[in-house]
């Protein structure tokens, strides 16, 4: 299934297919290959540039850019707080997208577009020259959202809402919590990615207490009236955690929390605790660059929800979180959708290739405890509005162990699957 | 021959007494197994994958025909998975009692077998799908030969579904959507392979998804939303892949 691309990258392949691309791209010919410019190598970045490298067979030069040189999955990283995976086993590298697929992966932030001149600045110098550039940034937080919390404390109050570094820091400080002590979520309101993921989040800092420090206790501060699958996580906190976990929700003044990171406390309407974790997962908008671009209206990017196109510039096309598309939840599998529809908007766009009406989906697994597993989803379809819903479905309460085990196991292959789909790994 | 009432299993029991003159093998062959009648309409759930009957072949699983005390893995041209072959050389042999195990819960009784089935939970559907397939069992080198509809299918398809040649290049985009959970590499931790299918058994599955015949709710989600020109279009693309 996989087409190796015959590219210029090629060289780091056989000397046959060294061969190939000599005879079938002089140099003078490489020079006027169409480019397709990718910023940000996740769920939508990196899928939408294998699949344009991969389907047009090295017709178009596709540029990579990101900084890290390794990936962590935010996807799956509230089960590496429950125990359930190491962190390692949520790392990817793009070596596979360079060497198999012929992507040219530049590791450097992007810090400017420039529309006009059809250019990307790098933090690095220089620049990069695109027909089409595909913007998959992800979130940036929204400053002040959570008054008292801003970047300088995000050690001492982590967010642990992009996976990596800020992930281990959070597990750390819940294994160092005292005996009875306190672990305090201040969640975001809408829209932010990842909709189950604070509650999930919740489930297995639950899950490992219940084990290792069973008399602490867990608050969250919501300033939303209701959350995604909250039946479900409710019926598994009842379940497995009876007592643990309290949640303070805006008919409570869960909405009007502020922090102190100097003495960790949280205040949540006047009431103040005193803390041992506190996690802020603050506001949310689209990764700076969107903005740098004069590409946001508001918090988000708006597109065209056939190709994901920006609605102020036809030659840049924008993924994933940073999106404003409609009714799709901001998730990396949502993101993985959106990036086969871009990759082939793109490629129809810059080599001629046929472009078929597009096709979205998403589902959102979520772990409750060992083997207690939950999913929502739906399918959606481009409408000239938006991206709009077509059907969906969610898991029901009161379903037995069995079909839990099986839902859990099946979020284990599409991890699987989704990872193999982005980085071109098997 | 499809379908075979309790009443009419016995008697292929009394039938093979004369011949064999196992008397009390028959009456436990009646009295052990269940309903086979009802059996055949929860085959439905194995028959995407599993042929059963006279003229039946192996598809994405093994043909059932015989499989009462067969030994598992053995069948010399199905490529079974290495947990299967392990099976086989541990000397597994499929019985009422084995058989029994292996649908309650596939991954129990053989980790790392291919048969992505969650399993019958239900001792007396289980029961009764035994007795359909026992009924394919008793002498299966003597099975008469019949219509080909005499196979087990999940679905009806009108013919001109079946015959629908699948655009390729429309099926390609359409697979992408497949890949985010089903690996590419045919790997099948909790989510089933999709390499390596029989293109008119993936049309039929689709469709038996379609129909919310085959129950998993995101696959009748996804498939809900594709017509049949577009079912076709991807047996096309996954018939042109190894």
């Amino acid at each position: 299934m996989i087409h190796k691309s015959q590219t210029r990258r090629s060289f780091l392949g056989t000397g046959a297919a060294l061969t190939a691309t000599a005879l079938s791209a002089p140099m003078l010919g490489a020079q006027a290959k169409p480019r397709a410019v990718v910023i940000g190598g996740g769920a939508g970045g990196a899928t939408a540039a294998r699949y344009i490298a991969k389907d047009s067979q090295g017709a178009v030069d596709v540029t990579l850019i990101e900084p890290s040189r390794s990936y962590y999955t935010c996807f799956f990283s509230n089960l590496y707080i429950g125990g359930f995976r190491s962190l390692d086993s949520l790392e990817h590298r793009y070596g596979t997208l360079a060497s198999e697929f012929g992507v040219n992966v530049v590791h450097d932030w992007a810090v400017g577009v420039d529309r006009d001149a059809k250019t990307v600045s790098l933090a690095g110098g220089g620049a990069v020259q695109y027909d089409r550039l595909i913007l998959s940034p992800g979130i940036d937080f929204v400053d002040g959202s959570v008054p008292g919390w801003d970047l300088t404390t995000q050690n001492a109050m982590p967010h642990a809402y992009k996976a990596g570094t800020q992930t281990a820091l959070l597990k750390a400080q819940i294994e160092a919590m005292p005996e009875g002590g306190t672990y305090v979520m201040v969640a975001p309101p809408n829209p932010y990615r990842c909709p189950p993921g604070p509650y999930e989040r919740i489930s297995m800092v639950a899950h490992y207490l219940k084990a290792n420090n069973p008399t602490a206790k867990i608050i969250i501060a919501d300033p939303k009236e209701k959350f995604s699958k909250q039946a479900l996580f409710e019926e598994g906190w009842q379940k497995h955690y009876g007592g643990m976990i309290e949640r303070i929700g805006p008919d409570f003044g869960g909405e009007n929390t502020t922090v102190n990171a100097a003495d960790m406390t949280v205040d949540i309407d006047g009431e103040v605790i005193k803390a041992d974790v506190v996690n802020v997962i603050p506001a949310q908008k689209a990764g700076a660059i969107c903005d740098a671009a004069g590409l946001t209206e508001g918090n988000w990017a708006p597109v065209v929800a056939h190709t994901m196109q920006s609605k102020l510039d036809e030659n840049i096309h924008i993924l994933g979180d940073a999106s404003s598309q409609g009714d799709m939840p901001k998730s990396g599998y949502s993101a993985n959708s959106q990036a086969k529809v871009a990759a082939m908007a793109v490629r129809g766009a810059l080599t001629g290739s046929r472009v078929f009406p597009a096709k979205f989906s998403n589902t959102c697994w979520s772990l409750i405890d060992t083997e207690d597993g939950v999913k929502v989803g739906a399918s959606y379809e481009a409408t000239d509005e938006k991206i709009a819903k077509v059907d969906g479905f969610v898991s029901q309460t009161g379903e037995d162990a069995a079909l839990r085990k099986a839902t859990y196991e099946e979020s284990i292959g599409w991890y699987a699957g989704i990872t193999s789909d982005m980085f071109g790994t098997t | 021959m499809r379908r075979i009432g309790t009443s009419t299993l016995g008697m292929i029991g009394a039938l093979g007494m004369l011949v064999i003159g196992g008397a009390a093998f028959a009456d436990e062959t009646a009295e052990a197994i269940g309903d086979a009648e009802r059996g055949a309409e929860i085959y439905r759930k194995c028959s995407g994958c599993h042929q059963v009957g006279p003229g039946a072949s192996n598809r994405a699983g093994p043909h059932l025909n015989g499989v009462f005390d067969r030994r598992a893995g053995s069948i010399a041209d199905f490529d079974y998975s290495r947990g299967m072959e392990r099976a086989f050389a541990d000397g597994l042999v499929w019985d009422l009692e084995t058989l029994d195990a292996y649908l309650e819960n596939p991954r129990a009784l053989v980790s790392g077998t291919r048969m992505s089935f969650r399993g019958l939970r239900e001792p007396q559907d289980r029961r009764d799908v035994l007795a359909y397939l026992r009924s394919y069992s008793d002498n299966p080198a003597n099975l008469p030969e019949a219509a080909p509809t005499a196979i087990a299918r999940e679905v009806e398809l009108p013919a001109e579904i079946l015959a629908l040649e699948g655009d390729v290049a429309y099926g390609e985009y359409l697979a992408s959507e497949c890949l985010t959970c089903h690996q590419r590499d045919g790997g099948d931790d909790g989510i089933p392979s999709i390499t390596n299918w029989y293109e008119e058994d993936f049309v039929v599955a689709m469709h038996a998804y379609k129909r919310k015949i085959r129950p998993h709710p995101v696959m009748q989600m996804m498939a809900g939303r594709l017509n049949a020109e577009e079912i076709a279009a991807l047996a096309a693309f996954f018939a042109k892949i190894e």
